[in-house]
């Protein structure tokens, strides 16, 4: 039976990505070529960042007989859509979750960007799901998938993403109406329409194009002639899985401290040469350690002038604007103590009067003008202190922190060595500032007083695995409270 | 000033005979008032109605010509007073609110109002918001109609069946001397479609004639004795009146009505939905002309039941499809044909869901099983469609590789709640209290109604209960006791306070001499409704009286301790408020009044001034905030405090880090909480302020010439450090 149907149309965006003037772009398009239409949507609060769905019928007028009209629906029935927009990958999850995308007929449009959840976003680690799961599920239950990252498109035409999508619906040929037609729809609509029209044009370009492959995971790196000898150690007295991982390292930490330093990295790594990935995970983890964030590293990084490029680009500085970049900082006593030479550091924190006078000005923070002459110089006179790093008390604390736990991964490498991955690793644990890095050592410090027990246990690894997951749950601390506790 | 503005549909109101109307449901209910001679209409804001507000708020001089007055009222409870014009003389009037919240407020005026009942037409007009992305608990206006006994309208959810039951509607008070409540559902608002308007029409009667003449008559008072009469006269001569008008007026509707030995009995508003699934089950055509027999109830309360006799006559079987519960109107059905002895079989919440919005894939699956067990033979032989058959529980062992991907697709889905916008004045408070809780512990916090109950969201996740609107301090009323020095803190927005917040939360407090504290969240406009005006907005309205501070309400009614923080901004400051009023050696209620604009109508306000003074070649300095990706650690502990949706994360761009890092992108208005955050929380030193300069000066460029010069210079120092380390 071929009765005359609507063509159906769900879109799901996020509020303030313009789901409202696609739709009612949608709306003109098809009411200027001959379709009767009905759109709804559920704002409310979803104009609060909530996601949203607009849904749309479009039933063609030469099919309506006289003295009717079609009834159209107000959402969508599962199986039943022809086109499903997802502004968004997690949205386009969403629709597939929804049963919206149909494999019998749903073009699907998705843009490949992210915008995190709150719970991906607050996660004090890695909380992010896994995007490639995403898409590889758009394209099983889709009958044609059209998926960019629409919104990067959008904003290298200088344009919303709502048009970008727009475009790649028209490219999709999945409505019976020309480009021209939907280009003369944004215009109509009067709003924003050269940048519009850029935006369109660039997602109906990329709706086109062959789908991009994935950059690889792990970028090779090429060092120097300064670090030329240490390349020709990694080369010769390193297996090639690492050797990426060790370049990186060295170059880190001759840009942290000097070129010696880099080489006692090397040192450091020797006697793990042959432990497979305990080696990889220990060679990334000591070059973060190595180069821990102190007042001279904060300095040395914001002073430099290829960060006052990068701030310049990420504010889309053009030529007649001036850029000034204010830092906001609040080093404390210990922060101060952390980078003198390590009796006087010592003597600082243990001395009352002392601690006190400098506490005064360190209560509240400071905001320093990197680009003015005064705040620049201060920055620049501590990173200056950099060739006294070795001499102070951080220094001399965070080495002896790193023999401790080097010596733990050395002795289980060989008897228990997930065990010894596991204890590499859970050093992501210490990381941060002030407050959170005290808490993260704190943490550590858990961690490394269980390995006791662990170590004879075959669960061992998994276990210290699952503490060091715990550690990163939440701030309070409780997530690891409760699972040492159920020990 | 409200969210959208109006203006182009206001031109929509002038529409005359004949011509046709497009543009969503509530504007064309605004259409219909006017076509109907209403002489005045009042309401309360909220989704899905307040565009109907808006709209009229922006359509003030034709209001003025067809001799209508609008008013926003202070509450729904307000709003239904106002129907109180219509009970001595002819006027026609409507009202409209968020229901069932508003329906809450108001239901002691509808109560009094149903009682003495109109003599004018008296509409009501409810935005359901039932159902998916509702913000509000979900119960059903139809108890109202059935408690006070008024009419409930329930139309075929296309244009021009809205705009004709808003025209009967009136009719229908005014034949019955009875309020009408009209029922939209939030989809049926915001649905686009047209009609064929009508012109307007001014009032025979108007407000001026009743004031000049003024009329009572005692019997329409709800006072002894006459409010025994009342209850008398509502079953004895205003229902038997409705259901003539109804059963005369045809304003229910048959379809097919002999086609079948049996039928479905359907709200009007769930027409659209029932046709599409009978259209899917090839026993309808998508112009309406179905093969089953229908009867479309567009008014759900009263029933008919001389209606559903007649409908039932041979039919073996119905189904009622109601959406929500209690059932209502399947209760009734089976009372009245239990009465009538008619054998007819009842069925409705045994095929279709007790409870929850009646989407489309849910009404497919119920009907199909419907007419699968009473007439088999209809769809015998056919491929039901996808969507009928009940969603496969998990994956089944032969289950392919793209069920496989489709499932593990949707196990990364997470909920995206609804969360404060990008800038808003309202999170760093949140912010201030959880730095507070660090030093001095939890406190049981009560909430209120508005956008700062997003705080009992991640990642605030602050506060206990929420009692309704204006009801924060309420709320903690119990928590008043000598027995402990520890204090509670409770929440309430600008517009709960002006709601009821002031007499129900602060004057309850003072009577009652609590010790406990207050924080009210004033950002200048009814925020979470659409940014209309309030008393103590600071924007100067045409026709509205704004800039009556809250603190100066909160001392007239005897609190003493009243601290303003006029910039919220100021995490510090709010901290320090916070800490003195959970703390302070001085008795008594304790009241902080925490006010900055609402960013999203600032934005709104500020962006085109700041575009024409750049435009015109003047000194603009544009804030925004950023993070540097190489000192930036991954913790996030800066997210964990602001939540702000410019402040997100991106992959590391260091090849030896896996946690992503904080970034801030483009949407950042320069708000200032991220680093004052990091300032407060001695969080870390990647947050930057830049400031970009528009038009500078020939000072500022001189300036440049000489920081450049030096800075630049020892750039080139440190650059050379770093030389031949890479490649």
């Amino acid at each position: 039976m071929t009765q005359p149907r609507a063509i159906t149309i769900a879109l799901l965006a996020m509020g303030g990505e313009g789901g409202g003037v696609l739709s009612e772009w949608l709306v003109d398009l098809a009411e200027h070529h001959g379709y009767l239409v009905q759109a709804t949507s559920v704002p409310g609060v979803a104009q609060r960042t909530g996601a949203t769905v607009y849904y749309l019928e479009l039933f063609p007028r030469a099919a309506v007989p006289a003295d009717a009209r079609p009834v159209l629906a107000l959402s969508p029935v599962p199986g039943e859509v022809d086109v499903v927009i997802a502004s968004e990958l997690m949205e386009a999850g969403r629709a597939l979750q929804r049963g919206l995308v149909s494999s019998e007929r749903t073009t699907f449009i998705v843009s490949t960007h992210r915008v995190y959840s709150m719970t991906e976003r607050t996660a004090m680690g890695d909380g992010r799901v896994d995007a490639p799961k995403l898409l590889d599920g758009a394209r099983a239950a889709a009958a044609r998938l059209v998926a960019a990252d629409f919104a990067a498109i959008a904003e290298q035409a200088a344009g919303p993403i709502a048009p970008a999508l727009f475009g790649a619906l028209a490219a999709s040929g999945a409505l019976p109406f020309e480009r021209a037609q939907f280009e003369e729809a944004i215009r109509r609509g009067g709003v924003g329409v050269q940048a519009s029209l850029k935006a369109f044009a660039a997602g109906h370009a990329a709706a086109l194009a062959p789908e991009a492959l994935p950059p690889d995971a792990v970028p090779p790196v090429r060092l120097g002639p300064r670090l030329a000898a240490l390349d020709e150690r990694i080369g010769a007295g390193f297996p090639l899985h690492v050797q990426d991982t060790l370049r990186h390292g060295v170059l880190r930490l001759a840009d942290f401290q000097d070129v010696p330093y880099a080489a006692a990295y090397l040192d450091l790594l020797q006697p793990l040469r042959d432990t497979g990935d305990v080696l990889t995970e220990t060679a990334r983890h000591l070059a973060l350690w190595m180069t821990y964030e102190d007042a001279i590293r904060v300095a040395d990084l914001k002073t430099r002038r290829s960060r006052f490029d990068r701030v310049a680009g990420e504010v889309k500085l053009t030529d007649g604007q001036l850029l000034h970049i204010n830092e906001f900082m609040h080093p404390r006593v210990e922060e101060i103590a952390d980078i003198l030479p390590a009796g006087l550091g010592r003597w600082l924190l243990a001395t009352g009067w002392a601690r006190g006078a400098l506490g005064r000005f360190t209560r509240s923070g400071r905001i320093v003008r990197t680009s003015s002459l005064r705040g620049f110089l201060l920055l620049y006179a501590i990173a200056a202190l950099r060739p006294l790093r070795p001499r102070s008390l951080r220094f001399g604390v965070e080495q002896e922190r790193i023999r401790t736990w080097l010596a733990g991964i050395q002795r289980l490498a060989g008897s228990q060595p997930a065990l010894a991955l596991e204890l590499a690793r859970s050093q992501r644990l210490v990381k941060g500032y002030g407050d959170t890095h005290a808490r993260g050592w704190r943490n550590f410090q858990r961690l490394l007083g269980e390995l006791p027990r662990l170590e004879g246990d075959e669960a061992g690894a998994r276990r210290l695995s699952e503490l060091a997951r715990a550690a990163l749950a939440d701030e309070s601390g409780q997530a690891l409270e409760h699972m040492l506790a159920s020990a | 000033m409200a969210e959208r503005s109006f203006t182009s549909e206001v031109g929509k109101l002038r529409l005359a005979a004949g011509e046709e109307f497009r543009g969503e449901g509530i504007l064309a209910v605004t259409k219909a008032l006017l076509q109907s001679g209403v002489s005045y209409v009042a309401g309360y804001q909220g989704a899905p109605i307040s565009h109907l507000m808006d709209v009229l708020t922006d359509a003030n001089d034709i209001l003025r010509e067809l001799g209508i007055r609008f008013e926003h009222s202070a509450s729904e409870a307000t709003a239904a007073a106002t129907l109180a014009a219509s009970v001595n003389y002819p006027l026609r009037g409507a009202v409209t609110f968020k229901s069932p919240v508003g329906t809450n407020v108001a239901s002691d005026a509808i109560a009094n109002l149903s009682s003495g009942g109109v003599t004018g037409g008296a509409l009501i007009i409810v935005g359901e918001d039932y159902g998916e992305g509702s913000s509000i608990m979900q119960e059903r206006s139809h108890a109202f109609a059935m408690k006070s006994q008024v009419w409930l309208l329930d139309p075929r959810p296309n244009l021009p069946s809205i705009v004709r039951a808003v025209e009967q509607g009136f009719e229908l008070s005014e034949a019955s001397r009875t309020p009408v409540m009209l029922e939209l559902r939030i989809r049926a608002c915001h649905v686009h479609g047209s009609f064929t308007a009508s012109d307007n029409r001014r009032a025979d009667f108007t407000l001026k004639d009743a004031i000049e003449h003024p009329r009572r008559d005692t019997e329409r008072i709800a006072l002894p004795p006459s409010t025994y009469l009342h209850e008398q006269e509502k079953v004895n001569q205003r229902w038997p009146a409705a259901v003539r008008f109804i059963r005369e007026r045809g304003l229910n509707e048959f379809f097919a009505e002999d086609a079948q030995d049996f039928g479905i009995v359907l709200q009007g508003g769930l027409y659209n939905g029932v046709l599409r699934t009978l259209e899917l089950l090839q026993v309808a055509d998508p112009f309406g002309h179905s093969r089953v027999p229908l009867y479309v109830l567009n008014v759900t309360y009263p029933l008919v039941d001389e209606e559903f006799t007649r409908f039932c006559a041979g039919k073996r079987a119905i189904l009622i499809v109601e959406e929500g519960q209690p059932d209502f109107i399947e209760q009734a059905v089976h009372a009245a044909l239990r009465r009538a002895d008619v054998q007819t079989k009842v069925h409705g919440k045994d095929f279709l869901p007790k409870a929850g919005e009646y989407t489309g894939g849910l009404l497919l699956q119920g009907i199909a099983r419907f007419l699968q067990q009473v007439a088999p033979a209809l769809i015998e032989g056919r491929a039901l469609p996808a969507g009928a058959l009940p969603a496969v529980p998990a994956v089944p062992a032969a289950a392919g590789l793209k069920t496989i991907a489709i499932q593990d697709a949707t196990a990364q889905v997470h909920g995206r709640p609804p969360s404060f916008c990008t800038g808003c004045p309202e999170r760093p408070i949140f912010t201030a209290i959880k730095l507070v809780e660090r030093e001095l512990g939890p406190h049981h916090i009560s909430c209120d109604i508005g956008c700062h109950l997003f705080s009992i969201l991640p990642p605030f996740n602050i506060g206990a209960t929420t009692m309704g609107y204006g009801l924060g301090w309420a709320g903690a009323a119990a928590f008043n006791t000598p027995e402990t020095g520890r204090r509670t803190l409770s929440i309430m927005g600008d517009g709960g306070f002006w709601h009821n917040g002031l007499t129900s939360g602060v004057g309850n407090a003072v009577f009652n001499q609590t010790d406990n504290v207050l924080l009210v969240v004033d950002n200048g406009y009814s925020a979470a409704t659409g940014g209309q005006d309030l008393l103590s907005s600071k924007a100067d309205s045409p026709i509205r009286s704004t800039k009556h501070p809250i603190e100066k309400a909160v001392r007239g009614v005897g609190v003493e301790w009243v601290r303003t923080v006029d910039h919220t901004y100021s995490l510090e400051r709010m901290r320090d408020v916070l800490r003195e009023a959970l703390t302070t050696k001085a008795k008594g209620p304790k009241v902080i009044v925490a006010s900055s604009e609402c960013m999203l109508n600032k934005q709104r306000r500020v962006r085109p001034l700041v575009k024409k003074a750049i435009g015109e070649g003047r000194r603009v300095v544009r804030e925004r905030f950023g993070v540097d990706p190489d000192t930036c650690t991954g913790d996030h502990s800066c997210i964990r405090l602001s939540g702000c949706p410019s402040l997100t994360i991106r992959p590391n761009p260091d090849p030896l880090r896996r946690d992503p890092v904080a970034a801030v992108v483009d949407s950042c208005v320069g708000c200032g909480l991220c680093g004052e955050a990091a300032h407060a929380a001695v969080l870390c030193p990647s947050f930057y302020r830049a400031e970009i300069v528009n038009n500078p000066t020939r000072w500022d460029h001189f300036a440049q010439r000489v920081r450049s010069a030096v800075i630049g210079w020892l750039q080139g120092r440190i650059a050379r450090r770093l030389e031949g380390l890479a490649a």
